[in-house]
């Protein structure tokens, strides 16, 4: 799994943001949340995961260490 | 008046907090602006979210999810999660390693380097103040009609003139703009963007705990989860708006109203088969028509509103949270970090925080249609539901104080920012670094800070009317607009600085123009609902690319600094 399949997935969830089959649709999940509303929660849980998975799997190591390096040079530039 | 005091109490305990962080603040600039990037992955967490959270997140979503329903959380929240989420990572840990590689403290410092323009930075500071100013604007105005319908009564011989009258001597909203303004200025006057590290972590998780409690006490008003989902208002098979329900304060219970009362009718939907449904609770665009009392002349009028979210509209609504790329105040978070790492809870744990504070907000706006009136200023719903719900009146101060302190962990954030882009692109690139010793540039941001909390509440109290939820995308509006500007910073090499001033140029000229057609704050789309943002964004975007390629690219050395060799970065 690397950045490009982060992006992938990015982009998966971008269109299933996008639910245009619950539009109409009031029923309650669980008694109480409406199904538009319990899908976009659910929706936040996946984003966790994306974030989770991208820290994982296409953590910018080279630019930390860029940052981390000794910079005395470049700041008195 | 118990209600007030437990909020004046919370008040003294934030001005206590700031006294601490004060003790801790080491006396230098780098530490009052970027707290010398020392801020670990909790404390950034709490603040990246605290700051992005502001009046918009608790009283804006309730009086949106009000006015149309649920979509309100896909529309703003869910979009947020992934995209902020995706920016954090993306652009702030980026932007991150290009401030502590190279020294920045600001923005305007960054985007001068890299398009190697001094000229850029005064262009720029002008239009971020102007962006930063409305966003202010949300908070103070949120929070006067917050405290106002919670405090009714206390003072009824002080303040007789209330902006309706069951608020009659309720805390005027002019005093609690003055007060949280104070607070907030003296923290951050004292400690700093540390100061503001502590005050929000701390108030941020007040609003979280509070919001969730808040809740709780509202569905037990309600009568449980379940009977609270039978609330919301209801279309009959007439076509009339009505509310099945009233909640009884000397009964302390929900009552079923038999009839069901007549709020409002519907004028046009696509929906062919309305009857029975609860337009709160689906997305279906069903324009209806309410009636409302005047509250001071007893005089009933007619006002229309669009119930539920056209799918384009919802569609286009990704544009908006693409502003907290260009957020100033947000840049200055970002390199309080003290390491990349301190990112990683940020990224993964900003969308959960934004569903535990939305969910429950988009759910009690939806609610509140079925038992409050329906020309009820939305920015006072939450309170208004508060007041009506939760009868103990140290709870509801409390709860109240959550409120407060999800608008003041944005303020302050926002005030500090606005003084740190001041005194080091303006004052210090015009004196140059050597001419003030470090106590003079604090001093320097700190009067600024000063004026702009002046200028601040003098507007708030100019626009108190103001949709808090509407003024907040237009503000978000005009970040994303610029954010084709950041990203190509950092990821276009061919992006020039012609290419930049054009970029800008074209968001600033589409946002006053489309800003001016809203009537200065109010809501818009454009055709068949597409937002103003999405159309700003594409012209600033298009500026870039088109006059990037017909400029000169930027010299090699700026290259070599910003696009090391992959090995490197």
């Amino acid at each position: 799994m690397g950045k490009k399949f982060i992006w992938v997935l990015f982009v998966f969830l971008f269109i299933l943001h996008q639910d245009a089959w619950w539009w109409d649709d009031a029923s309650p999940v669980l008694g109480f949340m409406p199904v538009g509303l319990a899908f976009h929660a659910g929706f936040s849980i996946a984003c966790a995961i994306l974030g989770w998975a991208a820290i994982k799997y296409a953590w910018p190591h080279e630019l930390e260490r860029f940052a981390e390096e000794d910079n005395t040079e470049e700041k008195a530039n | 008046m118990t209600t007030l005091i437990v909020i004046v109490l919370y008040l003294c305990l934030l001005l206590g907090l700031g006294f601490f962080s004060s003790r801790l603040f080491r006396g230098t600039s780098k530490d009052y602006f970027v707290a010398s990037h020392s801020i670990g992955p909790f404390l950034l967490l709490m603040s990246v979210f605290g700051t992005t959270m502001t009046a918009f997140a608790l009283v804006g979503s309730t009086g949106k999810s009000f006015e149309r329903g649920i979509g309100t959380y896909g529309l703003m929240a869910s979009i947020s999660g992934l995209v902020h989420a995706g920016i954090f990572f993306l652009i702030g840990i980026r932007l991150w390693a290009f401030g502590k590689k190279y020294g920045y403290i600001t923005q305007i410092q960054f985007f001068r380097a890299r398009f190697e323009s001094d000229r850029l930075g005064y262009l720029l500071f002008p239009i971020l103040v102007l962006l930063v100013i409305p966003y202010l604007l949300i908070g103070i105005i949120g929070a006067g009609k917050t405290i106002e319908p919670v405090t009714a009564g206390a003072f009824s011989e002080i303040f007789t003139n209330p902006t309706a009258p069951q608020w009659l001597g309720g805390i005027p909203p002019w005093l609690t703009g003055l007060v949280v303004s104070m607070v907030v200025l003296t923290y951050v006057f004292l400690g700093g963007s540390r100061g503001a590290a502590y005050a929000n972590t701390f108030q941020t998780i007040v609003f979280m705990i509070m919001g969730v409690v808040a809740f709780v006490y509202i569905i037990q008003g309600l009568g449980g989860l379940e009977q609270a989902g039978k609330v919301p208002a209801r279309i009959n098979e007439k076509g009339v708006i009505v509310q099945d329900y009233r909640f009884d304060k000397q009964a302390r219970e929900l009552l079923k109203n038999d009839p069901p009362k007549p709020i409002g009718k519907v004028l046009d939907s696509e929906s062919s088969n309305l009857t029975d449904t609860q337009p709160h609770l689906s997305r279906t665009p069903v324009a209806v028509e309410f009636k409302k009392k005047n509250p001071k002349t007893g005089e009933i009028s007619s006002f229309e509103r669009e119930l539920g979210i056209p799918f384009i509209t919802f569609v286009s609504y990704f544009f908006i949270p693409l502003s907290v790329g260009m957020f100033p105040h947000l840049f200055q978070h970002w390199l309080t970090a003290k390491s990349a790492k301190a990112f990683r809870l940020t990224v993964i744990a900003h969308p959960l925080c934004i569903m535990v504070v939305w969910v429950p907000c988009v759910l009690v706006g939806a609610w509140a249609s079925g038992v409050l009136p329906p020309g009820i200023p939305p920015p006072a719903v939450l309170s208004a539901m508060l007041n009506l719900l939760v009868g103990d009146p140290v709870l509801t101060g409390l709860l109240t104080a959550g409120v407060l302190a999800a608008i003041m962990s944005s303020l302050d954030s926002q005030f500090l920012c606005l003084g740190t882009i001041f005194t080091n692109d303006i004052v210090l690139h015009r004196a140059g670094s050597k001419k003030y010793s470090d106590k003079q540039v604090i001093l320097i941001a700190r009067v600024f800070i000063v004026v702009i909390v002046a200028l601040t509440y003098a507007l708030a109290m100019w626009a108190k009317n103001a949709n808090v939820f509407d003024l907040a995308v237009w503000c978000f509006s005009g970040f994303s607009a610029l954010f084709p500007v950041v990203f190509a910073a950092l990821y276009w090499k061919r992006a020039t600085k012609q290419g930049a001033f054009a970029s800008i140029m074209a968001a600033l000229v589409t946002w006053v123009y489309f800003f001016h057609l809203s009537g200065y704050g109010g809501e818009m789309v454009i055709g068949p609902g597409i937002i103003p943002a999405a159309v700003c964004f594409g012209a600033a975007a298009l500026a870039m690319i088109i006059v990037s390629l017909m400029t000169k690219p930027p010299s090699e050395e700026t290259l070599q600094k910003f696009f090391p060799p992959v090995q490197k970065l």
